[in-house]
């Protein structure tokens, strides 16, 4: 996995030099910023009323009624600025012919595509783990639960591996950056509302899609659970785009 | 050190090469020479273990570039005919990240670096961004990853395409030193390059070899008359007719600024011949000359021949 790390390191210089990294860091910190501060003033709206709902037999806390509905828009934003992460990743290489470099040094391919997809996770990770000063600034305001805060992040993370690994592949099959992020937002949107035709489809049908719909997965952990089946959901996900990657980047050189 | 048998590549339907069968010996300097889309970069991509064949085996020091193609990479140094560069890195981290990906580690990393920025004269740009840097300079870049971890075996497509003549002699120079100490493989279709640097020549056409031998062998071989070029200083019409009229004289050819170019019989030795001609009618000898045959001469009679034959 050295050669992962090289060429993930390459990836992340190359993030960190472009202007790209920080325009995309900022609109998404805008964006989210501004639904985290609608979602509060929302809640402290409610919180005047504490009184009146409690007596109504609803329960306000910061954990459901902030963090949750914030992480589930900050999944919706990461769905449209993860394609724009990724779209480089191969296509550019392709476009501009620096691939050669890659194929032609004693790399196996697999160590390619996860030092691809390496760098792409920790760029939005440091975009994640930025947006959270918002978690920091509730602990001023008041006494959030850390359970369902961390196994919320770990369900963001895992969804936003899941657009990423979708990236990385949807960017190993073309040499156009525009097309590798369209096929990524459009996939990536499709396994998101898939779950949506489970009540037309038939009891065993419809299980199976709203299994397959990567939202439902996140739910849980938004809930502070931490099931195997999602996470073993989420892993499958990213392994089986890598591995899809790993075979179109192969069966290119015998085409 | 290098053995080539039956090689053949498809693109789809297109045969890219077909039936390549070539040696190529440890320390030797070979040129693929061939126009544009004869399968010069196919079999360049296969030999570096980046294209696998569709049939036919390729061989390194008896290695399948194939099925050993991890470890035979590690010895073989690879420029395509565009330099795999980051256009947004320094050349020396290009080339710290080239060295690492080949498998360098440590400070081992740091010294074939230097040693490479050295050795390509790339001192004074080694902290420039890649992308500002003149074309000259990204073809020296591309030179340097393909040497950094001291291959034996540098494959080199097309190194000096899209080079001004000075850049040009510079590269060929580098080339030039590195064939000491390396196997060379250098395709191209600028034939003096070839005359120049290569000891042996693998002429391409149309995906399949149209020879392979020395520059020396190929024009041996391929002689069946000799040529002189006559320059006189007062030139006629007369001169033409009284050339050809000589027994062994095949043919006449007026050149540029009172020049003939004259094709005779194998070993028909008339030198003496036309200077005595040249003195009598009073042409104004200038210069009488023999003529070799170059590379492109070779390689136009094999490849219009074969089609001739085709035909």
């Amino acid at each position: 996995m050295r050669n992962a790390w090289i060429i993930a390191k390459r990836d992340l210089g190359s993030f960190f030099n472009s202007p790209i990294f920080y325009v995309v860091t900022t609109v998404f910190l805008i964006i989210y910023s501004f639904i985290f501060f609608n979602i509060l003033n929302f809640f402290s709206f409610q919180s005047l009323q504490a009184g009146q709902l409690q007596a109504m037999g609803m329960n306000l806390g910061l954990n459901e009624m902030v963090i949750e509905p914030s992480l589930q828009n900050m999944s919706v934003i990461l769905l449209m600025i993860i394609p724009i992460i990724t779209m480089r990743s191969f296509a550019d290489e392709k476009k501009t012919k620096t691939f050669r470099l890659l194929l032609s040094s004693p790399v196996p391919l697999r160590e390619i595509v996860f030092g691809k997809f390496l760098a792409c996770m920790i760029v939005v990770t440091v975009m994640i783990l930025i947006s959270s000063y918002s978690i920091g600034f509730l602990f001023l305001l008041g006494e959030p639960e850390l359970g369902p805060i961390v196994t919320g992040y770990l369900g963001v993370l895992l969804m936003a591996g899941c657009y990423v690994s979708v990236g990385v592949f949807a960017s190993s099959l073309t040499d156009n950056q525009i097309v590798a992020a369209i096929l990524t937002f459009g996939f990536s949107l499709f396994m998101w509302v898939i779950g949506w035709a489970a009540q037309a489809a038939g009891p065993t049908t419809g299980q199976v899609l709203q299994f397959l719909s990567v939202v439902d997965h996140l739910d849980r952990f938004l809930k502070g659970m931490v099931d195997t089946s999602d996470l073993v959901y989420y892993l499958s996900f990213i392994l089986l785009s890598l591995f899809l990657c790993h075979r179109v980047l192969d069966s290119n050189r015998w085409r | 050190m290098i053995e080539v048998e039956n090689l053949t590549k498809y693109y789809g339907p297109r045969k890219a090469i077909n039936n390549l069968t070539f040696q190529i010996a440890q320390g030797e300097v070979v040129g693929f020479l061939g126009p544009n889309g004869a399968g010069k970069s196919t079999t360049m991509n296969i030999l570096s273990c980046i294209l696998p064949a569709s049939s036919g085996t390729a061989r390194i020091k008896g290695y399948d570039t194939f099925e050993h193609s991890i470890e035979l990479r590690k010895i073989i140094g690879y420029l395509p005919e565009t330099p795999p560069l980051y256009p947004d890195m320094s050349v020396r981290d290009y080339l710290m990240f080239a060295a690492q990906i080949r498998g360098l580690t440590g400070k081992q990393t740091g010294s074939a670096v230097e040693a490479v920025i050295e050795k390509c004269s790339l001192k004074n740009v080694s902290h420039r961004i890649i992308g500002r840097l003149s074309k000259g300079y990204q073809q020296r870049v591309g030179l340097a990853q393909a040497m950094v971890h001291d291959p034996d075996i540098l494959i080199l497509d097309e190194p000096t395409i899209g080079l001004d003549p000075i850049q040009i002699i510079e590269i060929r120079k580098l080339i030039q030193q590195l064939a000491s100490s390396h196997t060379i493989i250098l395709s191209s279709h600028i034939l003096p390059e070839i005359t120049q640097i290569c000891q042996r020549v693998i002429i391409i056409n149309e995906g399949e070899i149209a020879a392979v031998d020395s520059l020396e062998g190929l024009t041996a071989s391929l002689r069946k008359s000799e040529r002189l070029s006559l320059t006189v200083r007062n030139a006629n019409d007369d001169i033409e007719k009284k050339l050809n009229s000589i027994n062994q004289v095949l043919s006449v050819l007026p050149g540029e600024k009172n020049q003939f170019l004259i094709e005779c019989a194998l070993n028909s030795n008339l030198q003496d011949e036309f200077a005595r001609l040249a003195l009598d009618n009073q042409w104004g000898l200038v210069e009488i000359k023999p003529l070799s045959m170059t590379l492109e001469d070779v390689f136009l009679k094999l490849t219009i021949e074969e089609k001739d034959v085709e035909a």
